[in-house]
Formats: structure tokens, C-alpha cells, sequence
């Protein structure tokens, strides 16, 4: 297999250099691949224009998706909050089931595919173009998106598949076909699930692998100058990690991955609240920029509709509710109910959007950093906010934004994993072609510029949305049949807390 | 309520003294043998999809192999007329052996002193002075 990862960088090497002899590498690149993606993204993208601004119209099917889980369900993920926490701490963790998958390692798996470059560059990219009012919409959107993610992850373990040896495969290709069929619509879910695995392809490589790879390549660039036009070799040096990863199966690269991710998520977070109440004062000024930027932007192109879509795309490619693509991590979990996960899988558009998100934009406020049409813009400006008070951050920042988009690639390389499988048929062979088109994607996005990568990246991953959501609006009476379950098992005792069974024997 | 003896054991030297030294005494007082293998595990550890997923095949893995190092050793000492247990569990050390030992009415802990590879040392070695803390029951460490 590492032969085989090996054939492939050399031939790209090749295939790199001859682009070489005939003029800039990272131009060749951006010249083959744009006319492909260019139409792509047009379609998905399709706007309508509302108070002179384009409106994307999947944004609004998104937002308008959770806005319709969070009502059928009751504003769910405001009352069963606590609930959640309960979950995720262990409090109903049978101790016979010690060494299964807990909710606490689903949930920060699914973290570590969202939480990323969306929620330090993409946030940039918000406030920079749709100002500080973008946030109170990527809030909103961020707290709707609960309940969408609530609804996804309890069908993805409902319809799971457990195999003989002990695998599970789940996902939004699994409900919508096993779901659906139940129904009587078998050739309606099978297109749906069909449709879903296409776009979950597509995403994987865009969002979930050439915008990380070269978002990681602008951060690296901008440290090591020697990088500067050479988008190629970053790419192909990253290729080469993720290949060892995911096609070697090496798992020395992955421990490291799986220590240092959540230790800068922590250091993240932090200097985000340090600089925060270092600066308490703006406060007040700053959550006041942020209500007026919403309803009365000024200098947003676009005005409140401006800011409303890039709160809303923000928050929507960061946290991915209404996506399907946590719905295939969460799915490996160990629970005698359903429910349990979707209560668990709630909170990650809470700590992706309501909490990290919006740290990010408050210390790009709060230190004055967001210049209208000064075109600092993405990673540069978050990095320019957090310098503003840690000299040096600039550093700490290109790391973790490395890592981390490392870790997103990981993930998405596995949920594009099983929808190439779903398609294609299991098989260790059909796995390593996916797994090597993954590395060539590494190699390709580094080299483009970020307009078409992050253009591309947004449409694939809105796609998923397409079919997930139709998928989700047919089967919620479902999710709402095992919620009245769940409850009734929860008042009658069926399901209890460990302690408090503890207690009863 | 026969007196229960709670075993840590993974296969090493020092455990093996621990297991020699607990069928010892057991064969003068009658006490039952619980020898617990305990495969360390956290239930907030941070993994990739891809292992989430194969996770349920690998714990019956672990399990079998627990077992298999577990089983005769305990079948050995049935033959010695040692009434004895074989356990594997998923988790820490500390907790699993406490929470045998507080499962059992009357109980003490025996287990080695040091071990060697990073896993002993884990399991036995920071083991000792974290079980002297922790235990419910008696605790008896063999050098």
C-alpha cells in the first residue's frame, strides 16, 4: 500500500514538474481545475435577488430546515440541554459496556471534523465581508442548527449497519435508503442516498481537504517564505502525511494528532478569552456593533440580507448541521437507545458555532482589527486580531490552524471513505483508490488560489445538505415516533442514570 | 460469604508473584481468586472516525486476548484446588480493581510491585501507590 502511495506522489511530481518547465505550477493547477468547478458551484449557489442582495437559496433551505426541526421538536435543544451534558459526561454509561464507543468520544470526533480552519479563517471571512452583524446571525443559525443535527444523528445510529466483525458504517446514505424504503419509497431513497454519496465525495475533497490544504499552505507561506509560489511541494509534503495516515495505516502521526488537537483547541479558546476580558471595556461596545451590524449594517455590502448570508454560510460550513456528515461519525456509538445520541450530538454546533465561532469574531471586534475593504480577509484577519494582544500569536495560530485542518482532513477522508464505499462496494482496493485521489486533492489545493477553492468547498458541502434535508423532512415523523419512546422510558425508569441503578440493586 | 481476593494480573513476573503469593494464602484460608486483567481504556479519550467505528470488533479482541493470558492461569490454579476467577475489563486500573473489590462483601486487593514495560507500569507500578489511596479493602502489594 505505501508502495502504491509512493507511485502516486512520484507520478504527481512528474506530472507537477512538466507543469514547471511551462510556467508557474500553482497556475497550471488552477487552470485545469476551474472550468470543472466553476459550473458546479453557479448551480449549487443559485441566488435570488432580495432587497438587491443575491440570496443564495441553500442557504435559506438550511436555516429553514433547522428553524422547521427546532419547532417540530420543540425547541429541543433548549430543553433537553442539560440532558446532553448529562449524556456526554457518562451519567448513563452502563460500566458493562466499558471499551465501546462513549458519547463523549463520538461527539469530539465529530468535533474534530468540524471544529477547524471554518471556525478561525472562516469566521474571518464573515465578519470581513458581511461585518460584525454577521455574528449575531451565525449565533442564530448556530443555535437552529442544534436541532438539525439532533434529528440526523439519531437516524444515522437508528439505521446503522453492524457488520460480523464488529464495524459499523452509518450515515446519511444509510437512513436515506434503509428509511425511505420502509416507507415504500426504496427507489426515492436509494437516488437520494445515491445523490448524497456524490456530494459527500465532493465535499470531502473541498471543504474537508483542498480548502484545509490550502488555507494550512497561506498560514505556512506567510511564516517560511521559501514556501511563496511552491503551493505544489507544501501540498505535496501534506499529501504525504495524510497518505501515511490514512493509507498506511501508521497511527504514530494520529496519536500525536489526536493529543495536540484538543491541547490547541484549549490554548485557542483560551487567548480567545483572555484577550476578551483583557479588553472587558469593549465589551458593551462590541456586542452593541454586533446587534446593530445585524439589523443596521452600514459599510456591508448588501446591508442586514449582506450580513444575514454570511452569518448563515459561516455557520452552515462550520458546523455542518443539516449537512449529514457528523451523522456518520456519531453513528459508531454505544447506546441502548437511539435518542441518546442525537441529545449528544446537539452540542456540537453549540461548542463549533456558539462558542468558538463566536470567539473568534469577538476578538476580531473586539481589538478593532475588521477594516472594511482594507482586504485583510479570512485567516489574516483572525491572526491580525489575536496579535493585536500576543505578539507572536501569528505563530501559535499557523500551528493550530495546520493541525487542525489535519485533523478535519482525517475525518473527512473517512465520511468520503464511505460514501465511495456506498457507491462502490467495500473492498480494500476500491479504498485505496479513494484514499490516493484524497492525497492528489491535498496537492490541488494548495496550489489554487482561495476564491475557487473556498467556492467549491461551500457548494459540495451545500449539496450534501440537498438530499440530506429532504431526506430528514420525510423521516422526522420517525425521529418524533423514537423521541416519544425514549421519553416514556426515561419517566418510567427503563432508562435510568448508573448511579441511580446502582442505588436501586 | 467466602473471603475474596482480588488479583491484578497482565501476564508479567510481578504479577505472577502477586497471583503466587494470593494462591498461597488462599489454599490456607479457602478464599476465592478473582484474577482481573484490566485493558486500560478511557471513556474520554479522543479517536479518528475510522477507529470509532472499528471499535466494537476491536474490544472483542482485546477481550479474547485478556482471556486467553487470563484463563489458563486460572484454570491452573482450580487444578491446585484454588477456587479461582478469570476477569478481562476495559478501563483504569484503579476503578476496575476498587469497584471488584467493593462489589464483594468481604475483599482485599493483592497485586505486584513494579513492572517493567510502560504498560506494567501503569497497570502495577503507579498502580500500587494510587490503589493505597483509592482501595476500599485491604491492600496487600508483593515485592
Amino acid at each position: 500500500m505505501l508502495r502504491s502511495l509512493a507511485g502516486a506522489i512520484c507520478s504527481l511530481f512528474f506530472m507537477t514538474s512538466i507543469a514547471h518547465a511551462e510556467g508557474s505550477i500553482d497556475q497550471a493547477i488552477s487552470d485545469i481545475v476551474a472550468p470543472i468547478v466553476n459550473p458546479i458551484v453557479s448551480t449549487v449557489f443559485y441566488s435570488v435577488p432580495i432587497f438587491g442582495t443575491d440570496f443564495p437559496l441553500i442557504v435559506g433551505w438550511l436555516v429553514l430546515a433547522a428553524t422547521i426541526f427546532t419547532i417540530y421538536f420543540g425547541f429541543v435543544q433548549f430543553r433537553g440541554f442539560k440532558h446532553s451534558i448529562e449524556l456526554v459526561r457518562g451519567d448513563y454509561l452502563d460500566p458493562k459496556d466499558a471499551g465501546e464507543v462513549t458519547p463523549f468520544q463520538a461527539l469530539a470526533t465529530a468535533l474534530s471534523g468540524t471544529v477547524g480552519l471554518g471556525n478561525i479563517a472562516g469566521v474571518g471571512v464573515a465578519v470581513y465581508i458581511g461585518g460584525p452583524g454577521a455574528t449575531f446571525w451565525m449565533i442564530l443559525a448556530g443555535l437552529l442548527g442544534m436541532a438539525s443535527k439532533f434529528t440526523e444523528c439519531i437516524l444515522g445510529v437508528r439505521y446503522r449497519n453492524e457488520y460480523a466483525d464488529g464495524t459499523v458504517s452509518g450515515g446519511p446514505m444509510y437512513y436515506l435508503s434503509k428509511g425511505l424504503s420502509e416507507d415504500g419509497r426504496a427507489r426515492l431513497g436509494k437516488f437520494l442516498a445515491i445523490f448524497f454519496s456524490i456530494c459527500c465525495i465532493g465535499g470531502a475533497l473541498g471543504g474537508g481537504n483542498m480548502f484545509q490544504a490550502n488555507q494550512s499552505y497561506a498560514q505556512i507561506s506567510g511564516i517560511f517564505p521559501f514556501f511563496e509560489g511552491r503551493g505544489w511541494l507544501f501540498g505535496l509534503i501534506m499529501a504525504a502525511l495524510v497518505g501515511v495516515v490514512i493509507i498506511g495505516g501508521i497511527k504514530s502521526i494520529a496519536r500525536v494528532t489526536e493529543k495536540v488537537v484538543p491541547a490547541m483547541a484549549v490554548i485557542y479558546v483560551g487567548a480567545a478569552l483572555i484577550i476578551i476580558l483583557i479588553n472587558f471595556t469593549a465589551i458593551p461596545d462590541a456586542i452593541s456593533a454586533i446587534f446593530t451590524g445585524a439589523f443596521a449594517p452600514t459599510a456591508v455590502a448588501g446591508g442586514i440580507v449582506g450580513a444575514l448570508i454570511q452569518g448563515f454560510k459561516r455557520a452552515a460550513f462550520s458546523n455542518e448541521a443539516g449537512i449529514g456528515s457528523a451523522s456518520i461519525a456519531h453513528s459508531a456509538v454505544q447506546t441502548k437507545h437511539p435518542v441518546t445520541e442525537g441529545y449528544v450530538a446537539l452540542l456540537e454546533p453549540f461548542i463549533d458555532t456558539v462558542v468558538i465561532c463566536t470567539m473568534t469574531s469577538l476578538v476580531i471586534i473586539i481589538t478593532g482589527s475588521w477594516v472594511p475593504g482594507d482586504g485583510v480577509t479570512g485567516i489574516a484577519l483572525t491572526s491580525k486580531a489575536f496579535e493585536a494582544n500576543f505578539a507572536g500569536f501569528g505563530y501559535v495560530l499557523a500551528f493550530a490552524a495546520v493541525l487542525f485542518a489535519f485533523s478535519t482532513m482525517i475525518s473527512w477522508s473517512y465520511y468520503g471513505l464511505k460514501a465511495w464505499t456506498y457507491m462502490f462496494g467495500e473492498g480494500k482496493s476500491k479504498e485505496v483508490t479513494f484514499k490516493l485521489i484524497f492525497c492528489v486533492f491535498v496537492v490541488i489545493g494548495a496550489s489554487m488560489s482561495l476564491g475557487p477553492v473556498i467556492d467549491f468547498s461551500d457548494a459540495m458541502i451545500f449539496a450534501m445538505g440537498i438530499a440530506n434535508i429532504i431526506g430528514l423532512y420525510l423521516l422526522m415523523p420517525k425521529v418524533k415516533a423514537l423521541l416519544k419512546d425514549y421519553h416514556e422510558k426515561l419517566s418510567s425508569g427503563e432508562i435510568r442514570k448508573v448511579k441511580e441503578l446502582a442505588a436501586a440493586e | 460469604m467466602p473471603y475474596n481476593y482480588i488479583v491484578g494480573f497482565d501476564g508479567t513476573d510481578q504479577s505472577r508473584r502477586a497471583v503466587d503469593y494470593a494462591a498461597a494464602q488462599a489454599e490456607k484460608s479457602g478464599a476465592e481468586l478473582h484474577l482481573v486483567f484490566v485493558i486500560e481504556w478511557s471513556p474520554y479519550s479522543f479517536h479518528t472516525a475510522a477507529e470509532l467505528a472499528e471499535r466494537k470488533g476491536r474490544r472483542v479482541q482485546e477481550l479474547k486476548r485478556a482471556e486467553e493470558i487470563v484463563l489458563p492461569l486460572a484454570e491452573e490454579l482450580k487444578a491446585r484446588g484454588v477456587v479461582s476467577h478469570a476477569v478481562a475489563r476495559h478501563g483504569n486500573a484503579v476503578e476496575v480493581l476498587c469497584s471488584l473489590a467493593k462489589e464483594k462483601e468481604t475483599a482485599q486487593i493483592i497485586i505486584g510491585r513494579t513492572g517493567d514495560t510502560a504498560l506494567t507500569q501503569r497497570l502495577l507500578g503507579g498502580l500500587a501507590i494510587s490503589l493505597a489511596q483509592a482501595s476500599p479493602v485491604p491492600l496487600t502489594i508483593v515485592p
